[in-house]
């Protein structure tokens, strides 16, 4: 099987569809290891990608004012068992651009496997992004995820984010994200991941709205069981008048785990809000015995308000 | 529905129930008993102990009588838990309904059937008046709160239950779709189910076979729908239920 064969099984198993990654009308990007597998690019973006020893260099552009209908695609993984793979990304929609991406990382026969993934993202005045990150671990558990980005929301613009771990297991996550929102512009993070076994799962998100009018959302979910340790660390700063700011943090524990949220909430204009909430413990007593009055045992309806939560 | 079949033993005995919480005497005594296809209804004022009755008849934690049984179909379910209690077909449509995170309305629906099945869920929706666009919703706070009501109770009829324990189904619900809620007990029961109907309204208590009026953790009165709503309308606002007691007089002669 070639690399490119065994990546799109891979990207299968992680809930991708791998004809969009040969579709010419998908915009779309493989990486193995530090291997281009394949690249295309669509009127309107831009993607350069560049070999480093260690993993890939990548530069996404979409122009000023183009929308991009198709989800982009973007494949980042590793079939062997060992290894380093460091992807260094830069991601800059133009004026008024807009355009969503879907990465997949797949490691599925992990034992020792780092990813480590630096992201400089800069939202345009008026742009959209969305991006949304989904992994597929193996059962071993030795992945180690680093991921860190540095995103800049200009005037009016918008990014979402949404990072899913919660097939295969976690391993080692260290998520940190850091977005800077302009005036009337909106940034929403949300992290969502499923540790078991020993898995160590830390979430760093801030969120700091200077301009006036910004708006932010830091959102986890993470639910945990066996011994393994989740901890969110959550900043969120009202700089500017009538910004808007929102910590949402939920996180259930199962068996010897261990959960732990630190929110800091930051307000320096009298006029801006920032509020937040957070639920550690176990599932809602309510919620689960709703399901239980429906005649499903305790474990199941956990299972399914954990996976509901979860997105899976 | 409804004309007592007295050869049969009663689906739900409720014996000299007792329960307290935080150390209050909730459930005094209280007797209960409802027949196969029958609906029940449950009178009495907030805070009487009617959710509490719910809860202990539903088996939730922290609600575990310390006197008294409960028999399902001759069968002692004192000690069972929920899901036990669930599985033999009592189930229970809550006062205030929990939100679920990322749970589709569809599948909401469907976690109480024996297998998947479509159809049902179609029927479910359409008789609490909801069209299929809610199949693909999320029973979350983006729900309003009589939606997330009606839900409750299609989840409710979706599972074919024995004993369904409707806690104030009428709640949160507007006046012109009560007819709705009545027509769908009524078709739970042509399906075989007996209900437990929990209300404070005493309109909505016209679709009962029986009545019974709870004050302070007791049934005080059992019988006629008609006449017990008719003693609540008159003798529980403001509450006489204590000289009652004392003197030991027959209600309906003061009516
Ligand atoms: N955990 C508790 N600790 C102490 N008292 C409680 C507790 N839960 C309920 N109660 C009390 O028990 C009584 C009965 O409550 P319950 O919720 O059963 O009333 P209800 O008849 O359903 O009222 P409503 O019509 O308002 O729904 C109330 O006085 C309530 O305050
Ligand atoms: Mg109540």
């Amino acid at each position: 099987m070639s690399d490119f064969e065994a990546i799109l099984k891979a990207y299968e198993a992680s809930g991708g569809d791998p004809s969009f990654l040969r579709s010419p009308q998908v915009a779309s990007l493989v990486v193995s290891g530090n291997k281009v597998l394949g690249a295309n690019e669509i009127s309107g973006i831009s993607m350069d990608a560049e070999q480093l020893p260690d993993g890939v260099r990548v530069h996404v552009k979409v122009a000023s004012g183009v929308h991009i209908e198709l989800p982009v695609h973007l494949c980042f993984g590793m079939i062997p068992a060992e290894g380093v793979q460091r992807i260094l990304s830069t991601f800059e929609m133009g004026e008024g651009a807009s355009a969503e991406f879907l990465a997949h990382c797949t490691f599925p026969n992990a034992v020792r496997v780092q990813h480590i993934m630096e992201s400089t993202i800069r939202v345009g005045p008026g742009a959209r992004m969305r991006y949304t990150e989904a992994h597929y671990h193996g059962p071993e558990g030795g992945v180690e995820v680093l991921p860190k980005a540095k995103i800049v929301v200009e005037e009016r613009g918008e990014y979402t984010s949404e990072f899913n771990l919660s097939k295969g297991r976690a391993g080692r996550v260290d998520f940190d994200y850091e977005v800077d929102v302009a005036a009337y512009g909106v940034a929403e993070l949300l992290a969502r991941v499923i540790g078991r076994g020993d898995d160590e799962i830390t979430i760093r998100e801030t969120v700091r709205l200077n301009g006036e009018g910004a708006r932010g959302l830091a959102k986890s979910r993470i639910a945990l069981r066996d011994q393994a340790h989740g901890r969110v660390f959550s900043t969120t700063e009202g700089n500017a008048p009538f910004s808007r700011g929102h910590v949402d943090c939920v996180e259930i524990i199962r068996d010897r785990a261990v959960a732990e949220a630190v929110p800091v909430v930051r307000v320096r204009d009298d006029r801006a809000q920032v509020t937040h909430e957070a639920a550690i413990g176990t599932v809602n007593r309510k919620e689960l015995e709703t399901l239980m009055s429906r005649g499903l045992d305790e474990e199941m309806a956990v299972d399914i308000i954990v996976r509901g939560m979860l997105g899976g | 529905m409804g004309s007592r079949n007295t050869d049969e033993p009663p689906l739900l005995q409720v014996i000299d129930l007792h329960l307290k919480r935080e150390g209050r005497s909730i459930l005094q005594g209280v007797n209960l008993t409802i027949d196969r296809q029958q609906v029940h209804a449950v009178l009495g004022l907030n805070g009487s102990g009617k959710s509490t009755l719910a809860y202990t008849l539903m088996g939730c934690t922290g609600y575990i009588p310390h006197r008294g049984r409960i028999l399902f179909e001759e069968r002692d379910i004192t000690g069972l838990s929920i899901s036990e209690r669930g599985r033999l077909g009592i189930t229970l449509a809550w006062q205030e309904p929990a939100r679920f995170e990322g749970l589709s309305v569809a599948r909401y629906l469907s976690l109480g059937m024996k297998e998947p099945d479509l159809e049902r869920i179609r029927a479910a929706l359409a008789a609490v008046a909801l069209d299929e666009s809610y199949m693909d919703r999320v029973v979350d706070g983006s729900l309003s709160g009589g939606e997330r009501k009606r839900l409750e109770l299609a989840a409710v009829y979706a599972m074919r239950p024995k004993l369904a324990i409707l806690d104030e189904p009428d709640s949160g619900i507007d006046i012109l779709s009560l007819g709705d809620i009545a027509a769908l007990i009524q078709r739970m029961v042509e399906e075989g189910a007996s209900v437990l109907l929990i209300s404070h309204r005493e309109e909505f208590v016209t679709i009962a076979d029986v009545a019974s009026l709870i004050c302070e953790g007791q049934i005080v009165r059992t019988g006629d729908p008609g006449k017990v709503s008719r003693h609540y309308a008159h003798c529980c606002r403001p509450c006489d239920h204590h000289e009652i007691v004392e003197t030991g007089k027959e209600y309906d002669e003061r009516l």
